[in-house]
């Protein structure tokens, strides 16, 4: 692999691209998911399918456009999506969850419409909706790197304040935190990352690398810093031996990426149910 | 003259369809102890969050440390802990902690990182609560009465000019119920501390506060607590309309 990695440039750029997924996808991950916004990674990604498949629609019509990335109009699709669903949410303040369904209808009911006109599916837009190592071009490759300066940039500024938003929101806003724009803030870089995301491991499979690792490292860590640590090894473990089995056996690498999550997650509920076992077992033998 | 670090002028609040408060006059001093009084639903809360800023008046004006609520920048001179507090996700990973440094975070500023000697300021707020051997503890797995000693600890980390608590000893035993009035007691006569405390546990703070509130939609009494035990049970009960019993 390490030789095939240093002679072919689309698996730099899939392997270089995955690491850094592997990292920003759980990092933001812990944020969404303790704020119990798992579902809304799903409904952007969604939304950042619309895009894609309006882009490949494009560059299919027009010929001035052929060359266009659709990456950028996914993400513009997914940061116009993030931003309206903060706004859905404000309007239905009883049931925030409402603005879940009805971005997400509205993306996949958009993609619907694209991809009819541009005559069904292609092996591109398969890549982009289970992932590729082989559709990954050194273009992908600088807007992941961008976006993960952003991610980086923006969670070194607002740590503390996402903290505690995280963690007691009304205590935030009582302590005078511009809550509303961290929070406005936060969800146009989850947009980003599922953006950076989708082109390793797939628009259908994004919010799962957002997720899984996170649920795995949450049945460990007691503390915020040591969930953040622990999901980011799962995450860059199963990006790492996805992308590797992918490359070997032919497969799309959103499906070996999450499998490989699943796994994880199962070992880690299966020790620790095992650790727990032995401890008290230990401990009540020591009452005895 | 004592320095009024809260005045509200004729403040009236509605939810959608309850009338909570009308027309509230209340100012309170620095170095005050206030305990905020009144029956289930006579508005306690909403009067609290409508000082920290979390409502907005309807109608009527409120001032914090001598300035516009809304133009009021110094929200870490304001310590808050919310009649609810322990009701929050207890599958949050956070250590108890994480949970008290962030009760610095307006202190230390936007783009900032908390800085070194907040550990010792973490430390210290959690002796105050007697829970410093819980440092490294998952706050979802205490009971809730070391919870809420958390959260009362998140409160006093940032040394407040003002300590607002909505029924803190909620779960708290009464030999710590004791133990912690002593402390408010403690700081707010040798920090300064200015308290305002909603309680039904007359009893036990009455000779601790210097005034008390009594709320009802409006306010029926507010003065020195003194002042308070000459009025009679058939008064009290005329404002809630019950009748309540006074302990001395
Ligand atoms: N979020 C809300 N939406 C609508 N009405 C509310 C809301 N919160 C409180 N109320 C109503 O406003 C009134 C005052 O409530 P508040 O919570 O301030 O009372 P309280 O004095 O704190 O009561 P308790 O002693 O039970 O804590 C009540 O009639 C209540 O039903
Ligand atoms: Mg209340």
């Amino acid at each position: 692999m390490i030789e095939a990695i240093l002679n072919y440039e689309f698996l730099q750029n899939a392997f270089f691209s995955g690491l850094i997924i592997g990292v920003i996808a759980p990092l933001l991950g812990v944020f969404i998911v303790v704020r119990r916004l798992s579902l809304i990674a799903d409904a952007l990604s969604h939304v950042t399918l619309a895009g894609i498949a309006g882009s490949l629609y494009l560059s299919q019509s027009f010929a001035g456009l052929a060359l266009l990335n659709p990456i950028y109009l996914g993400i513009v699709a997914s940061v116009s999506g993030s931003i309206l669903i903060e706004r859905l949410r404000r309007l239905y303040k009883h049931y925030e969850e409402l603005a879940i369904p009805i971005i997400m209808s509205g993306g996949i009911g958009i993609s619907a419409i694209f991809i009819s006109l541009a005559s069904g599916f292609n092996t591109d837009l398969m890549s982009y909706l289970f992932g590729s190592v082989s559709a990954v071009s050194r273009q992908d490759l600088y807007v992941v790197m961008a976006i993960a300066v952003v991610v980086v940039l923006f969670l070194v500024l607002f740590f503390k304040e996402l903290f505690v938003l995280s963690f007691d929101e009304e205590y935030a806003k009582a302590s005078g935190l511009p809550a509303k724009w961290i929070h406005l803030l936060f969800m146009v870089v989850v947009a980003l990352v599922i953006a950076a995301s989708m082109r390793i491991v797939g628009i259908l499979l994004v919010s799962s690398l957002m997720t899984l690792p996170v649920a795995a490292a949450m049945r460990l860590a007691r503390g915020f810093k040591e969930a953040i640590i622990l999901a980011i090894v799962f995450g860059e473990l199963a990006v790492i031996i996805g992308l590797i089995s992918a490359f070997y056996l032919n497969l799309a690498p959103g499906g070996t990426i999450v499998v490989t999550s699943i796994i994880i997650l199962l070992l880690v509920i299966f020790i620790k149910k095992i650790v727990l076992k032995v401890s008290i077992k230990s401990k009540g033998e020591e009452v005895l | 003259m004592k320095k009024i670090l809260i005045e509200l002028k004729d403040v009236s609040f509605q939810y959608e369809y309850t009338q909570a408060l009308k027309n509230i006059s209340l100012r309170v001093h620095e170095g005050d102890f206030l305990a905020l009084m009144g029956q289930n639903g006579s508005g306690k809360s909403t009067l609290l969050k409508l000082i920290l800023g979390l409502l907005k008046p309807m109608s009527g004006e409120i001032k914090l440390f001598g300035e516009q609520a809304n133009h009021f920048k110094h929200r870490e001179w304001i310590g808050y802990v919310s009649q609810k507090s322990n009701a929050f996700n207890s599958g949050f990973p956070a250590t108890v902690e994480e949970v008290v440094k962030s009760g610095l975070v307006q202190k230390v500023g936007l783009f900032k990182r908390y800085p070194k000697d907040a550990d010792i300021l973490v430390k210290g707020a959690l002796k105050d609560v007697g829970m410093e051997k819980y440092l490294k503890r998952n706050i979802g797995q205490l009971s809730g009465g070391q919870q809420q000693r958390v959260f009362i600890a998140r409160a006093l980390v940032s040394d407040p000019k003002l300590l607002i608590l909505d029924e803190p000893t909620v779960g708290i035993d009464r030999e710590n119920v004791q133990a912690f009035y002593d402390m408010l007691a403690h700081l707010n006569k040798h920090h300064n501390m200015t308290m305002i405390l909603v309680t039904h546990d007359v009893d036990t703070v009455s000779d601790r506060v210097s005034h008390v509130a009594c709320l009802n939609q409006s306010i029926h009494f507010h003065g020195y607590k003194n002042d308070f035990d000459t009025i009679s049970e058939e008064q009290i009960a005329s404002w809630n309309g019950h009748s309540v019993r006074k302990i001395h």
